[in-house]
């Protein structure tokens, strides 16, 4: 996410840090590359143009010129202007005691609202809540079969009425069905429309009218250009909208659309879409975001999301076996498993800091693993726990059986080796902590680019 | 007589620009407010070309030349300074873009095979609902391969369009594999003397290599009953997309072994699809289609002065 930015602006911060003094001149210089930098990411023009005077008075003003180190400071004016721009802290979904709580998500055709709507049925599901959701898209073709096959996947009720040709009447027999059967918050999920069509965008005020949704949100495709704002704008003049959803956000989008509207409608950025599945949905956390652009990294989400996935008991008996040097195959498995859990590799790697731009064109692909895990799901009982049998005739097997090249098998086996060494080390250096052991061996990326 | 003027593709819609300031006609305001090019006079030129996101480096490039122009030719007055910008404007956007002409299909062959990719949301399925519709109405028989067999109700979004168009298409079942979707179409395309196929694929951002792979593996499966096909293989970009269309369309570029166009859509809103300049400008991949609304018959030939007009209204 934001890895091109985050590198561009890396090497623009590199010219400000190599120069000894600030100078306006120089400063100028800077700021015309940043600006540069935040157009191609697709950040609105009056955006930008406000972000850098902001950002060159605040230089300016604090006496940069004879500041000791004068890249920090721009550094840290930049983070906080664009952390000012994006909102400072995350924010979450209003409730309130009515049965059902009413969602409502618009935006324009594409955006992703019915992918969206089911990833966050399924979120709010699992912080508790009862939802109901509901197919009020009666334009596009086969979008409430989509939606009701979406619920059936994540087990959610879907309330759709194929005959009703009226979205509000639909909405209505979906607040009644939520109220009779105990659904405690109604997710519903609108037609695509242009913010110009009139028509349609009576259709959408009339929904708002009638459903008063406690949260209405602007579903918006983070690859969106300079026209993100306006449409944002006219969706706000007649919605009023409660928070900003960014979609597709697992792309390689610079997404600076998503600081053009906030700056723009002012409404906090709540969710972010990343990914295929249905559990890819994410809090937004602009200020992580800003240090991410920055090039800092987003560890803080990294550590959070570790602690959510990774098995403690599971990873203090893989302690206990990196204590006793034991260290065989299906343990190597088991830890890959831990690994996958976590998500992508990709989107893991991303939230290291620096990651974004050692690995800037190089990509992480997560079949790798499931790779790996073939070479090693062919071996025998005997092999995985006795790595040092596995000679040339079992690899030629081990390559057959998970219908692998040799060389493949041989690149695992190394791996497996790098990653005892690694472990012997560990249990000389006393390093224990539960980060440390997940560490991904480095140039296991490299090696597996497949 | 070419197949497109027996398709009946309407002109960019004339509705379009209608009511709105072109970029010469806001060129022309800004001129007659300012008369002289000054800094904020080019402040204003600058926002009105980033704004439709044709990008960065053309927004410089075209700034830089008419810099460079005022200061060799100079002007006498508003007109001739009118004229200037203008034709600089249509040097760099129009002019100098190639492959922007419009293209025939060569129709020798048969079946046709038209592969239609893109990144997620973009308008796949309803511009093969479209196209589908044009050459039916050209005379000529179609099938329509439902290779997305990711999206849930993508094969019964594609069928009512398939239906609407009044042409056959090939389900994919739950548990087949797109390729061989891709593989049955073409397959019972050539049995059936069938003239034109179009395979939708999945959306899929272009990042991914595992579903580029797959991408890869259904050229490569239609490939063995035809070694050519497929004969096209359009990009749809969606008009509202920023920089980021590039990349998209270099990446899917890389993983098929190029590309023969771009059809844009969702040109009836108020984006305007300006990164398919700077697309065009990089790989030369032209611009086919462009889509405007949600009817079938909403589909339509590119033009590339009508477009670049339209790209700078208000």
């Amino acid at each position: 996410m934001l890895e091109d930015l985050t590198g561009k602006l890396e090497t623009v911060l590199k010219k400000i840090r190599g120069q000894g003094k600030i100078t306006e001149n120089n400063i100028d210089e800077s700021l015309r590359e940043i600006r540069r930098v935040l157009f191609d990411a697709d950040v609105n023009y009056k955006v930008v143009s406000k972000f850098i005077s902001d950002v060159k008075e605040r230089s300016l003003g604090q006496n940069v010129l004879n500041s000791i180190t004068p890249g920090q400071l721009i550094v840290k004016i930049i983070n906080d202007e664009l952390i000012k721009l994006m909102g400072s802290e995350k924010s979450e979904i209003k409730f309130s005691d009515r049965i059902p709580s009413v969602i409502m998500l618009v935006g324009l055709q594409g955006s992703g609202k019915t992918t969206f709507s089911a990833k966050l049925a399924k979120y709010l599901k699992s912080k508790g809540k009862n939802p109901l959701l509901a197919a009020c898209d009666i334009y596009r073709p086969a979008a409430i079969e989509q939606l009701k096959i979406l619920g059936k996947q994540i087990s959610i009720p879907v309330y759709a009425n194929e005959k009703e040709k009226n979205a509000l009447k639909i909405s209505e027999e979906a607040v009644q069905f939520a109220k009779q059967n105990a659904r405690d918050t109604l997710i519903i999920d609108t037609a695509g429309r242009l913010a110009i069509d009139e028509e349609m965008m009576n259709e959408v005020s009339a929904l708002k009218k009638a459903l008063k949704p406690e949260e209405i949100l602007f579903v918006v495709d983070s690859m969106t250009g300079q026209d993100a704002v306006n449409t944002a704008q006219a969706f706000h003049d007649r919605l009023d909208f409660d928070g900003i959803v960014l979609t597709k956000l697992d792309g390689d989008t610079r997404g600076g659309a998503a600081l053009s509207i906030k700056a723009v409608v002012n409404v906090p950025i709540k969710f972010s879409g990343i990914g295929e599945k249905l559990d890819a949905i994410e809090q937004f956390h602009p200020d992580r975001m800003a240090s991410r652009i920055l090039g800092m990294g987003d560890i803080v989400s990294f550590v959070e999301k570790a602690q959510s996935e990774f098995d403690l008991s599971q990873s203090s008996k893989l302690e206990e076996k990196l204590r006793r040097n034991k260290f065989d195959y299906n343990d190597f498995l088991s830890y890959l498993n831990q690994i996958k859990k976590m998500g992508s590799l990709s989107g893991l790697i991303s939230m290291i800091p620096g990651a974004g731009k050692i690995l800037k064109n190089q990509e992480i692909d997560d079949k790798v693993l499931v790779k790996i895990e073939s070479v090693i799901q062919s071996m025998t009982k005997k092999e995985r726990e006795n790595p040092h049998i596995i000679n040339g005739m079992r690899r030629r097997r081990i390559a057959d059986g998970s219908g692998n090249t040799i060389q493949h098998v041989n690149r695992v086996i190394k791996q497996f080796e790098d990653m005892q060494k690694m472990i012997r080390q560990f249990s000389r250096d006393q390093g224990r902590g539960l980060m440390k052991k997940m560490k991904i061996p480095a140039g296991m990326m490299k090696d597996f680019k497949i | 007589m070419s197949l497109l003027d027996k398709l009946g593709f309407k002109k960019l819609k004339q509705g379009l620009n209608k009511t709105k300031e072109n970029i010469f006609g806001q060129v022309n305001r800004l001129i007659n407010a300012r008369g002289v090019i000054d800094d904020e006079f080019l402040a204003e030129l600058e926002e009105i070309l980033i704004s439709s996101d044709i990008g960065a480096d053309t927004s410089e490039i075209l700034i830089e030349n008419i810099k460079s122009r005022v200061q060799k030719d100079k002007y006498l007055d508003r007109n001739e300074l009118n004229t200037l910008i203008n034709d600089e404007i249509r040097k760099v956007l129009i002019n100098s873009v190639s492959g922007f002409s419009t293209f025939d299909f060569r129709i020798d062959k048969k079946p046709y095979v038209i592969m239609i990719v893109g990144v997620n949301g973009v308008g796949k399925t309803t511009s093969i609902g479209k196209l589908a519709y044009n050459f039916k109405k050209a005379g000529k028989s179609v099938l329509i391969g439902s290779a997305d067999t990711f999206r849930a109700a993508a094969n019964d979004q594609l069928e009512i369009w398939a239906n609407r168009a009044g042409v056959e298409i090939i389900q994919s079942t739950k548990t087949s594999d797109p390729a061989s979707v891709a593989f049955d179409t073409v397959n019972s395309a050539i049995a059936k003397g069938t003239d034109t196929v179009i395979i939708d694929t999945a959306g899929r951002l272009h990042n991914k290599s595992h579903l580029m792979e797959e991408l890869k593996k259904i050229k490569r499966v239609m490939q063995k009953l035809i070694p050519e096909a497929p004969h096209e293989i359009f990009i749809v970009i969606d008009a509202t997309t920023g920089q980021n269309g590039l990349n998209q369309a270099k990446e899917f570029s890389n993983a098929l072994g190029g590309l023969t166009g771009i059809i844009l859509t969702k040109l009836d809103g108020t984006a305007k699809g300006g990164i398919v300049l700077k697309i065009n400008h990089e790989m030369k991949l032209p611009v086919r289609f462009v889509g405007v609304g949600e009817q079938i018959d909403d589909l339509q030939l590119f033009e590339s002065e009508s477009f670049v007009e339209a790209l700078f209204e208000k």
